[in-house]
């Protein structure tokens, strides 16, 4: 998945060290992100995300580390590397004691638009953010959800070649993350590349090419999605037996897997492919087996982000640990 | 990676006005939509000129000038030390709301755009000066309206005047603007600048300075609003000014220098 037509690099860090006190927050990280592509920068609370966000788009300094967006160097010439950007921070950027359509002209006449142009800018996105409605009221009154577009938006009227977006959908109900996702998708296809940081491996799977997990501020592993999942040897084919009898029996029967006695589950590793899973069933039916439920688990994303980040794999896949 | 062109980069010179003209816009938009902080601040100088002239005139003006009670003599002697007062108490509110504007979001979306760094507190500067002069004429309204004349202040007299009140807000304001830039909070930055509404309490506002303890009469002689009130009140009273016209002028640029380089140094440290 990765994209190799363009061999230019949109953010580029080597060594990124970022420490408060003596505690080390960033402790010399490298990152590559190829223009045009979506880049996750995956990791758990207090790992280190945002300050790498607030590093890489000018707001703090490094400690140490050659780091350049856009071609410019962070250190030598932030102005250039700001005239690039576009910056969606956790926390909404927005002026809430204005109004949405005030907060975009703000932004048009910072970006030094002229009057007509700015007006037109404004209107388009706030009419593609679909705040149009709500554009005349103050910008406090807006529910979560429109903060974040308002948000967005603002961050899309100087038209940045590079965008950070910081945990763009957390706090976000099922409909406005989609519909998130579905915007930088659209922004990627216009040749933007995106930043994205996330607690969500769900995000990071669906919309990054590139995904690096970050955990106790180094990198514990980068690729795309799947190739960190072939990493992770976390592929099984689980039996769940309602009789504790048959429990038993099949338990003592078949030695090499993985016990889970309270919910009377065993856990045969496999890859999942189809000639593995006819072989684990061919061997089930040979010793008399029957299973009450028989599912197929490949390793998705949590398996990985569990194994590199010091958790233990959990039982039940599907749920994703919010 | 090659830069895309840009479009001819403006000059920094005609980018800091454009970029601090769009932030002077923003906080007067800020100040027309919520006035209520404003017009409540106004309202201690305000009450303090109603009180002290129709309250407390007789005894004043009988105190001061030791002859009769004159309550329209007591206004002219205490209106300039009002109007300073209400310098004092709208810069109050350009703390507090540099203060909460520090800790809103935008301010870490305008540290990340390409715009002058310095036009988000150049923005804040002009409007609250801006907003300090209107505050004197309103305040002054009511001091006409009270029964305030000025008896025969010259047109240059009267500039003078003018450029004096705006030099006054000018300092006050910077002075403002850097206790909002390192006020954790609302609340914080209100009681910081709160002792520029007490100072002209301890002044010669309300009394002259004669009329004090003989160990407080240095420091309520020197304090930065006395002198700004005696040369006030010479300019449009035409009483003695003598070495406070300087004085005045010196605490000014001095407070302003104070103000701007604690402003710049506050706003350029790494947000939290």
């Amino acid at each position: 998945m990765t994209k190799t037509t363009s061999h230019s690099l949109a953010i580029a860090a080597k060594g990124l060290r970022k420490a408060y006190g003596d505690k080390t927050v960033l402790d010399g990280i490298g990152l590559a992100v190829p223009a045009g592509s979506i880049f996750s920068l995956l990791g758990p609370n207090g790992a280190g995300k945002t300050t790498a966000v607030k590093i890489l788009s000018t707001l703090i300094t490094a400690d140490a580390g050659d780091l350049h967006v856009g071609g410019h160097d962070l250190a030598a010439d932030p102005q250039a590397v700001r005239a690039a950007i576009g910056v969606t921070g956790q926390f909404s950027a927005v002026d809430g004691l204005i109004t949405g359509e005030e907060n975009m002209l703000l932004m048009a006449d910072l970006h030094h638009l002229s009057r007509h142009e700015g007006r037109r800018t404004a209107a388009e996105l706030l009419d593609r953010f679909d705040l149009s409605e709500a554009a005349k009221k103050p910008a406090s009154s807006y529910s979560g959800g429109m903060r974040r577009r308002l948000d967005l938006a603002m961050t899309l009227v100087g038209d940045p070649r590079i965008i950070f977006l910081d945990e763009p959908t957390t706090g976000l109900d099922p409909r406005s993350r989609h519909s998130t996702w579905r915007i930088i998708r659209e922004l990627v296809s216009g040749g933007v590349t995106v930043f994205l940081t996330t607690q969500y491996l769900e995000e990071a799977d669906e919309l990054a090419d590139r995904i690096a997990v970050l955990s106790d501020g180094k990198i514990a592993a980068e690729g795309s999605a799947d190739e960190l999942k072939r990493r992770i040897p976390g592929g099984h084919v689980r039996l769940r037996f309602t009789d504790p009898a048959a429990y038993q029996s099949a338990a003592s029967a078949l030695r090499e897997v993985t016990r889970d006695d309270e919910a009377l589950a065993l856990q045969i590793p496999s890859g999942g492919s189809q000639r593995e899973l006819r072989a684990i069933l061919d061997w089930l039916d040979s010793a008399g087996i029957e299973a009450d439920e028989l599912t197929v688990h490949t390793p998705d994303l949590d398996d990985v982000f569990f194994a590199l980040t010091g958790g233990t794999v959990p039982n039940q896949p599907k749920e994703t640990v919010r | 990676m090659s830069s895309p062109l840009a479009p001819t980069r403006p000059t920094r010179i005609s980018l800091a006005v454009r970029d601090s003209n769009t932030m002077l816009r923003r906080n007067l938009l800020h100040a027309r939509r919520y006035p209520s902080m404003t017009l409540n601040l106004l309202l201690t100088p305000v009450v303090l000129l109603l009180l002290f002239v129709y309250v407390f005139g007789d005894v004043m003006s009988a105190g001061i000038g030791g002859g009769g009670a004159d309550r329209s003599a007591y206004l002219a002697y205490l209106l300039p030390g009002i109007l300073m007062m209400t310098i004092g108490a709208t810069v109050v509110g350009t703390a507090v709301s540099v203060s909460t504007d520090m800790s809103e979001g935008i301010i870490a979306r305008f540290r990340t755009m390409a715009i002058h760094r310095g036009s988000v507190i150049v923005g804040h500067v002009i409007g609250s000066v801006l907003q300090s002069i209107v505050s004197v004429v309103l305040v002054g309204a009511v001091a006409v309206a009270t029964g305030f004349r000025s008896t025969g202040a010259t047109a240059l007299e009267w500039l003078a005047a003018f450029g004096l009140t705006a030099l006054v807000a000018l300092a006050l304001t910077w002075v403002a603007v850097g206790m909002g830039m390192v006020s954790p909070n609302a609340e914080a930055a209100s009681n910081n600048a709160y002792p520029l509404i007490l100072l002209p309490l301890i002044s010669s506002a309300f009394v002259p300075i004669d009329a004090m303890p003989g160990w407080f009469q240095p420091i309520a002689e020197y304090q930065p609003f006395t002198p700004a009130i005696e040369t006030l009140r010479g300019l449009l009273l035409g009483t003695e000014i003598g070495h406070n016209g300087w004085l005045a002028i010196a605490w000014c640029l001095a407070l302003t220098v104070l103000g701007y380089m604690w402003s710049q140094s506050a706003f350029n440290r790494d947000p939290k």
